[in-house]
């Protein structure tokens, strides 16, 4: 190898090392500008968390210092008052019983609607899609108009009933998509061996929906569980209230008490923070999966 | 005989199948939907028991309320301020997120982190950071665009609405943009790199026109979710100051609810209906025609 090539080799190299250089530095800036971005971002459930442990005269003086003790009176206080475990439970049991009936009804119903054509059928999950754009608002007034005539109000099983129908359509949208892509064979074969139709549907075809009933049970556990508007009209008594409405009815009973108000704050964020720390890389994907359609 | 047999099964079948589900959606969706367009046109006042036609009386009454335009014309101020920025910052970070980089998934989760949250929740969180945080920092160091509440200034209240509207759904779009952003062909960006294109016409040429079904999507659901916003407006300013920050909802929910006025907010809400619906069928129209151009 003669001198001169070597030369050439070198900075060669030297501008492959250049370039990798730039990437690199280009990389740590990209990461240092985002993760300060996500400090700011994050910022306004900081503040919360840090005065939630001050006492009210400490907060107004200065909300930004930190807090001079770890004083865990503001959550007891606040625990009680806005009878916390009692509002979860109710959130729970909602959330649940919604979701699981909404996963269950629609499958079984797009199901059919996939596997059984029809004219009524297409008219039927054409009047689902066009009900998707329908804004809650516009349904409100003649619900509770309806369901308060038949004395259905002030219940947690006639929201459970409600949530279901809100929750139909965009169940069997997506469980629609999906079993389209199902190959029939499998069914046949599961007929032919003598299953009947409720057998082929909890055998062979539920257990393949895993990933759809993934999305639909997420994007319906977000929905529910932090729903408000529903909720506050058709929940009527302080003891059936959802986490949501017990937070704002304690909000506004207890206006000036800033030390309780965050505590308050903090412990209705802290269980959906948990669940995300399971959950995240499944809430990711299912708000993925559940946009592109 | 058998074929009747079979007939049986299939109806039963069907029944068992559909039944549940159009049982329920019929009575919570169709049911009041339908009930609530001739609603709109009666003069209930939501105890009576009888109501009479009064044909488009509600109609003609919500047209000429300067209260119902002025929250009609907010929210559309309100929507179009949200929807350009959440999709701008929302497409920025998704950018800025693609490609080798450390500790993207955490990153990824900590933007989406305020989804989780419900509205009202985070509605008082803010309402917290913007009359004592920012207060207290705008005191301390003399910045006077924050020396007072946010909260109390009519328009301030407004831009506090659309801040905290855009910080709770770029993350939202974020996810959608990344899924969009990764099913561009590596090979298609390297190319166009290595023949000198700027960074600015790869965005332009080859990022933005393959992204098209995720901005459509995207413009959807923050225009859909600007329209029918409540429960933030409800924590953050409750429509206040002076009502300088009530969007549609929150007055078809008063003229409702609080003034007893079923009638004509049962037309505010109609009205809310077909203007949303008009813009979705047109915005999706519009977009499928640009995926076909492509």
């Amino acid at each position: 190898m003669s001198e001169n090539s070597m030369v050439t080799v070198g900075r060669r190299t030297n501008a492959v090392a250049g370039y990798r250089f730039q990437k690199k530095l280009g990389a740590a800036i990209k990461l240092a500008v985002l993760s300060i971005l996500l400090v700011l971002f994050l910022a306004p459930f900081l503040m919360v968390l840090i005065n939630s442990f001050k006492p009210d005269a400490e907060i107004i003086l200065d909300p930004l210092r930190l807090p001079t003790s770890l004083r865990f009176q503001n959550f007891t206080v606040a625990f009680e008052k806005m009878h916390f475990l009692n509002a979860l439970y109710n959130s729970f049991i909602i959330t649940v019983a919604s979701v699981v009936f909404i996963a269950l009804f629609s499958s079984m119903c797009a199901y059919a609607l996939v596997r059984r054509k029809s004219r009524g059928h297409t008219a039927i999950y054409l009047a689902m899609v066009a009900s998707m754009i329908v804004p809650f608002q516009a349904i409100m007034i003649p619900l509770l108009k309806i369901y308060g005539s038949i004395g259905m109000l002030n219940s947690a099983w006639s929201l459970v009933y409600m949530y279901i129908g809100f929750g139909t359509s965009f169940a069997v949208f997506m469980y629609h998509g999906f079993i389209k892509g199902i190959s029939l064979e499998l069914e046949e074969a599961a007929t032919i061996d003598g299953c009947s139709t409720i057998e082929v549907f909890f055998l062979i075809v539920l257990p393949l929906l895993q990933s759809t009933t993934m999305t639909v049970i997420i994007l319906d556990v977000l929905w529910i569980w932090n729903d408000f508007l529903l909720p506050s009209l058709v929940l009527l008594a302080p003891l059936k209230r959802t986490l949501p409405l017990s937070t704002f009815y304690f909000y506004g009973t207890y206006t000036v008490n800033y030390g309780l108000l965050l505590a308050g704050l903090v412990m209705t964020i802290i269980p959906v923070v948990v669940f995300y720390l399971f959950s995240q890389r499944y809430i990711i994907s299912g708000i993925t999966a559940g946009s592109i359609k | 005989m058998r074929t009747d047999k079979r007939r049986w099964e299939q109806t039963k079948n069907a029944l068992l199948f559909m039944g549940p589900s159009l049982l329920i959606f019929s009575t919570v969706m169709v049911l009041p939907f339908l009930f609530g367009i001739l609603l709109s046109f009666t003069d209930w006042n939501g105890l009576s028991a009888t109501f009479s036609f009064i044909g488009f009386g509600n109609y003609s009454e919500v047209f000429h309320d300067k209260v119902f335009w002025s929250s009609f014309v907010l929210t559309l101020k309100y929507v179009l301020c949200t929807v350009t920025l959440t999709n701008i910052i929302a497409f920025s970070l998704a950018y800025l997120l693609t490609g080798n980089l450390r500790g993207r998934n955490f990153l990824k989760a900590g933007f989406f982190t305020p989804n989780l949250i419900g509205g009202i929740i985070l509605g008082f969180v803010w309402q917290f950071v913007f009359s004592r945080v920012l207060t207290t920092m705008g005191k301390s160091l003399g910045w006077s665009l924050f020396a007072t509440s946010w909260l109390s200034d009519p328009d301030k209240a407004f831009w506090a609405m659309v801040i905290v509207t855009v910080w709770q759904y770029s993350g939202y779009m974020m996810v959608i943009y990344i899924a969009g952003l990764m099913s561009i062909p590596k090979e298609l960006i390297e190319a166009a790199e290595i023949e000198g294109a700027s960074s600015f016409t790869r965005v332009r040429k080859i990022v933005l026109p393959f992204l098209v079904p995720s901005i459509i999507v995207c413009v959807f659901l923050t225009v859909q979710r600007g329209f029918m916003v409540y429960d933030i407006n409800l924590a953050l300013t409750s429509g206040g100051p002076f009502r300088s920050t009530a969007l549609i909802s929150m007055n078809v929910y008063q003229t409702a609810f609080l003034s007893q006025r079923y009638g004509p907010g049962q037309a505010e809400a109609f009205f809310l209906f077909l203007v949303v619906a008009a813009i979705s069928l047109t915005q999706v129209y519009l977009g499928k025609k640009q995926e076909i151009e492509l």
